[in-house]
């Protein structure tokens, strides 16, 4: 055919080879991509979930900072085992405000996406500080220091902001609250209401039982959330999703 | 340089006409057997993408010929598995508590079941042998010393509701008070009602200083641990007569537990676990030894 002979005008030419080449990895890129954006089955709509509190959100960051996914996932995948020992399988709208989000199937350590009031604060504190003292046949490392080191939420409402930068319906109200939010969240004696107005159910406690904010507050904080926001006794899965 | 080189012998391979420095680019044919492999590919991806969901439309993908959906594969394994347990899982639920054990069949499987549920979602606090964390709050279900009650009642009220969590409304509820940080005793009054207890605990301790002390725990420590000090199961107040520590005996952790108090949380199940599975694994924990 004519047309196969011509392709040596273009191997002759490597910036044309380079251009064309890109056009063609654009388009399998695109056809694969786009399609998630606007097909209406990607992403349910699902009651309940709400945007990270900014303690929550420092929690997160902190889980990322240490790396905690490099053993822990968040996707409980639709198998029986799963399901039975983690509980309902994980629906991408429970991620839809994590960026990044932490799937994965790496289980040096158990799936956490459904951890939320799983066990209790102390439980937590007990776990970070010392794993084996709980878990004797646990390798996790030990992370006693986030109890002695307090934050400030000096950043929190930058961090907000760019989360609603990449799409996080954080409110207004959220942005300008969040240091007040932030501090309020851990302390029992802290005017909550303007909290719960925003964010809806949240976990109110001072869930390191010491004084000050410690990052030991804020992962917990978001731990105890992690897979609590929706309600699967009222949910009922689309089977086609 | 574009021309085919014809000029070769017969027999000897055919170039594209590709000619780079003197190096020229055979034309071999590909082996045929790897060709019509490469075209079977090709043709069974065009099938595989008829039969499983595939394609992007406008609001949804193609769905494929064959219905096949992890989430409706899942349903229908947990479904397979649930309706083989049923008639033992139906006769569990109906079956009186305390009456199971009579029943040899059906307490081999809420035994099985119960030990598979303890060691997923309890053995992380309780440890994998039941034997708890000792003087860390976390109880031994090993032994015959109950904080909320052993009987079969007792234990399956505590799985289901927890204790002092905040998502249910009936969880087992009782705090003491923190004697020492909410200046309801003085110094030297809890190191003489630390006496006292370890007097009625059987333990080394100075008479002197129990003696005051126990004025203090009548005073104070009696009302939920009663007079003398056997505990309430009703309030969860721990026997303190006994040598055994929920969070340690020694004059360092009562002195810490009498002035800021313990507020141990267990989580409440019956948004995780099913009541035949909180069933069985009450009756696998009151089969531990402990149960009454």
């Amino acid at each position: 055919m004519a047309i196969l002979e011509k392709h040596k005008a273009i191997e002759t030419h490597a910036t044309l080879l380079l251009v064309l080449s890109f056009l063609v990895v654009t388009i399998g890129g695109l056809v694969q991509i786009v399609p998630l954006f606007y097909l209406e089955n990607t992403i349910e709509n699902v009651e309940g979930m709400r945007p990270y509190t900014p303690l929550e959100l420092a929690g997160r960051d902190i889980y990322l900072r240490e790396g905690c996914y490099v053993c822990h996932s968040q996707m409980i995948r639709p198998m029986r085992d799963e399901v039975e020992r983690y509980g309902h399988y994980s629906l991408a709208a429970e991620s839809q405000y994590d960026h990044p989000f932490q799937w994965g199937s790496k289980r040096t350590g158990p799936d956490i996406a459904r951890v939320g009031n799983r066990y209790s604060d102390d439980w937590h504190v007990d776990h970070l500080t010392n794993p084996q003292s709980v878990v004797p046949e646990s390798v996790m490392p030990k992370y006693g220091y986030m109890a002695d080191t307090l934050i400030d939420g000096r950043y929190i409402q930058d961090i907000m902001k760019t989360h609603r930068m990449v799409g996080v319906p954080y409110s207004d109200a959220m942005i300008e609250n969040a240091l007040a939010d932030f501090k309020a969240q851990s302390n029992p004696d802290a005017d909550t209401a303007g909290l719960e107005e925003r964010y809806g159910k949240v976990n109110l406690r001072n869930f390191d039982a010491a004084p000050g904010i410690s990052e030991m507050d804020a992962l917990i904080a978001y731990l105890q959330v992690l897979g609590t926001m929706v309600d699967f006794s009222t949910y009922t899965p689309v089977a086609s999703r | 340089m574009s021309e085919r080189n014809l000029t070769r012998k017969p027999g000897e391979v055919e170039t594209t006409g590709h000619e780079w420095d003197g190096i020229e680019e055979l034309n071999n044919p590909l082996p045929r057997w790897w060709l019509w492999t490469f075209y079977a590919t090709i043709f069974w991806a065009l099938i595989y993408t008829i039969l499983f969901p595939a394609w992007p439309l406008i609001s949804g993908a193609t769905p494929g010929l064959l219905g096949f959906s992890t989430r409706a594969n899942v349903a229908a394994e947990i479904a397979r598995v649930e309706a083989a347990n049923a008639p033992m899982r139906d006769r569990l639920v109906a079956a009186d508590l305390t009456a199971i054990k009579d029943d040899p069949e059906l307490l081999q499987f809420a035994t099985s079941a119960g030990a598979a549920v303890f060691r997923t979602n309890c053995s992380q606090c309780h440890g994998s042998g039941a034997a708890g964390v000792q003087a860390s709050g976390y109880p031994n279900l090993l032994d015959d010393d109950w904080i909320w009650g052993g009987a079969m009642e007792d234990i399956h009220t505590t799985i289901t509701h927890g204790i002092r969590n905040t998502t249910d409304d009936q969880a087992r509820y009782s705090q003491m008070p923190a004697f020492g940080v909410d200046g309801l005793l003085e110094p030297a009054q809890i190191d003489a009602v630390v006496q006292h207890v370890l007097a009625i605990s059987g333990q080394e301790h100075d008479a002197a200083l129990a003696a005051e002390g126990a004025v203090v725990f009548a005073e104070n420590c009696a009302a939920c641990h009663t007079e003398a000090g056997t505990g309430d199961r009703a309030l969860g107040a721990p026997n303190l007569t006994d040598a055994i520590w929920l969070y340690g005996g020694t004059v360092a952790d009562l002195t810490y537990t009498v002035t800021n108090a313990r507020f141990g949380v267990m989580p409440n199940w019956n948004t995780r676990l099913s009541e035949a599975e909180i069933r069985s694994v009450a009756l696998y924990v009151h089969s531990l030894g402990g149960g009454e």
